[in-house]
């Protein structure tokens, strides 16, 4: 279902391409330049010696328990924006102009907090249905292990995610900086479904209020309907158990869903005929439009792509062949279509999308770009399966104003500097 | 199935095969949950519906909240609401269609009841549930207070504090709503 305000257009098919993505153009002159390249090669290390590298003449280091990434890696990780007078309370961000394919490490999901990562024993934790139910239910986490499970690769995204985009000018940042309040994970789980039907959810039941285990007791109500269709009782996180900050040992995923749906902790479930409009989906993650009014329950997270690859803190060298890749993402389904452009939106190419493309799931795409050492200006944008187009930022702030804080889904733009450096800006 | 993402029932189910009997909740459980007695109900269901459904015995007036709020409150939200390092909660002086507005308690709360469910489950953030029911009526009343929706000496109780209309109460327009019904 299209979103309901609309701000993504229908538009045709991609106009005639900039020449330097041209994928055809490029490959044909791509080879020619390899060859040329592997020549020359050959021609100024023939007579160089090839020293052994130190970690080829002594043994390596014995096995360890749980892998850690390389050291020389150190600069691959979450980003902390915390409250300083409560350091529990904020956000940390996925490095995506750090990482590739589509599936977000374990130690690089982002973070969001209310009050701190509640250490929690397995043992002692329940999860409680009550409410409009025909039988009030009380299961142990080992008593969920023991029932029927599926999984889902889905991405779960921040509803404040990029929100510094509602700013009247361009942050500095990092893309993960910017853009990083989403991550892509395969989850385990029951679904909810099976649980709520041993339950004996009642027909009246139309919201399902969802509570965490951590110190804020964070509370959202949840339709039944979405609790029905694909919810999961998310157990496992790409194959272990869930880490402590990303929900264990249980969390509610709701693929598409704004993240602060997918409630860490879970300890508790009450089928009611009301939301609760709790503090989070009232004062909070609600969007105020220039009308005063303010949407709530948007609860979709629409269509939406940035380039990761070449973005700020990267830096072109010399002119020549740079790939450009980046993710793609919708809630409403599946990626269909993302366009690159690299002259700020006069032209566009389609890239490739990379396989697997899979509904609510995070889309790997990919163009090869030579860069011909002139300034230009990078932007992708994403068309889902319900033909919903990622907006510019300047419809998008139309339609909705400038304090809405949460649902910023712009084009994003970077310029390609003549010295080859990456700027965040508006175009 | 709903309609809200029917359109990806296929896809899915090519991708989990015979599991996604599973995801559409046909399948059967082994049924290991213990049934919770309504004491185990009580001691747990800490939500406040609008309509006042879960609100606690107990009251307390903007009088006995101030004392609350300058002792456990004011450190981080300010001597009267405004002006700590937490989020501003009174004293909002921009209208939502100003070009900063105030989103403050006043202005932009739809449910008086919020205040409490919220207080209750999550304030101090240093010591959480560490408030009695009658604390957390008083330091809601005493908020109410600062945005001048109730005079200092009216108790907030399980009857009255659903009664409110906020400034703010129509402000909101449900999105999930809109879109079922297109």
């Amino acid at each position: 279902m299209r979103p309901a305000d609309d701000l993504g257009t229908d538009h045709s098919s991609p106009e005639p391409a900039d020449e330097t993505i041209d994928r055809r153009a490029f490959l044909q002159r791509g080879l020619s330049l390899g060859g040329a390249a592997a020549l020359a090669g050959v021609g100024l290390d023939s007579r160089a010696e090839v020293s052994l590298p130190p970690w080829m003449t002594q043994p390596g280091k014995p096995f360890s328990n749980y892998g850690q990434p390389s050291p020389h890696e150190k600069a691959t990780i979450r980003w902390i924006s915390s409250n300083a007078a409560v350091p529990g309370n904020g956000i940390s961000w996925t490095p995506l102009h750090n990482l590739e394919g589509m599936i977000t490490p374990n130690g690089l999901h982002f973070e969001r907090h209310h009050n701190g990562v509640p250490q929690i024993d397995p043992a002692r934790h329940r999860l409680y249905l009550h409410g409009l139910v025909g039988r009030p239910l009380s299961l142990g986490v080992e008593d969920l292990l023991r029932y029927p499970m599926v999984s889902r690769l889905c991405f779960i995204e921040c509803g404040g995610n990029s929100n510094t985009g509602w700013n009247q000018e361009p942050v500095q940042a990092a893309a993960g900086n910017l853009h990083g309040l989403v991550s892509c994970s395969e989850w385990t789980g029951v679904p909810l479904a099976v649980v709520l039907d041993e339950s004996g959810l009642l027909p009246e039941a139309e919201w399902l209020v969802a509570e965490g285990a951590d110190a804020a007791a964070m509370n959202v109500s949840i339709p039944v309907s979405a609790a029905l269709d694909d919810a999961l009782l998310a157990l496992y996180q790409n194959g272990e158990r869930l880490r402590p900050e990303n929900g264990y040992p249980l969390r509610l995923v709701i693929p598409g869903w704004e993240g602060v749906l997918n409630v860490k902790w879970l300890r508790r479930l009450q089928a009611a005929t009301q939301p609760v409009m709790a503090r989070n989906e009232t004062a909070k993650y609600t969007e105020l439009l220039p009308s005063g009014k303010a949407r709530q329950f948007t609860f979709v997270m629409d269509a939406k792509s940035l380039i990761t690859s070449p973005s700020p803190g990267s830096h072109l060298t010399t002119p020549g062949h740079y790939p450009i890749t980046g993710l793609a993402w919708s809630g409403r389904g599946v990626i269909k279509r993302v366009e690159i452009s690299t002259d700020g939106g006069k032209t566009w190419a389609e890239a490739s999308l990379q396989q697997p493309v899979l509904p609510q799931c995070w889309t790997r795409f990919r163009l090869p770009w030579r860069w011909d050492g002139s300034p230009a200006i990078l932007k992708s944008r994403a068309t889902d399966e319900t033909g919903y187009v990622q907006p510019e930022r300047a419809t998008l702030v139309a339609g909705r104003g400038r304090h809405g804080y949460f649902h910023y889904n712009a084009i994003v733009s970077w310029a390609v500097t003549r010295e080859g450096s990456i700027e965040h800006v508006y175009a | 199935m709903s309609m809200r993402k029917a359109g990806k029932a296929l896809s899915l189910a090519i991708a989990l095969g015979v599991a996604t009997e599973w995801a559409y909740g046909r399948a059967e459980g082994p049924q290991l949950g213990r049934t919770l007695s309504p004491q185990e109900i009580d001691s747990i269901g800490i939500n406040v519906f609008p309509d006042g459904s879960g609100l606690p015995p107990g009251g307390g007036t903007a009088a006995q909240g101030q004392a609350v709020y300058e002792g456990k409150c004011a450190s981080c939200h300010g001597p009267k609401g405004l002006g700590g390092s937490a989020e501003e909660l009174a004293g909002g002086q921009h209208s939502l269609t100003s070009d900063a507005p105030d989103k403050t308690v006043g202005i932009y709360w739809p449910y008086a009841t919020t205040i409490f469910d919220f207080v209750r489950r999550s304030m101090p953030l240093d010591a959480p549930r560490s408030l009695s029911d009658d604390e957390v009526y008083a330091v809601t009343a005493y908020l109410l207070f600062l945005n001048g929706i109730i005079d200092r000496d009216r108790e907030m109780n399980a009857q009255s504090l659903p009664k409110l209309e906020m400034p703010n109460r129509h402000g909101f327009i449900s999105i999930f709503e809109l879109e079922q019904t297109r």
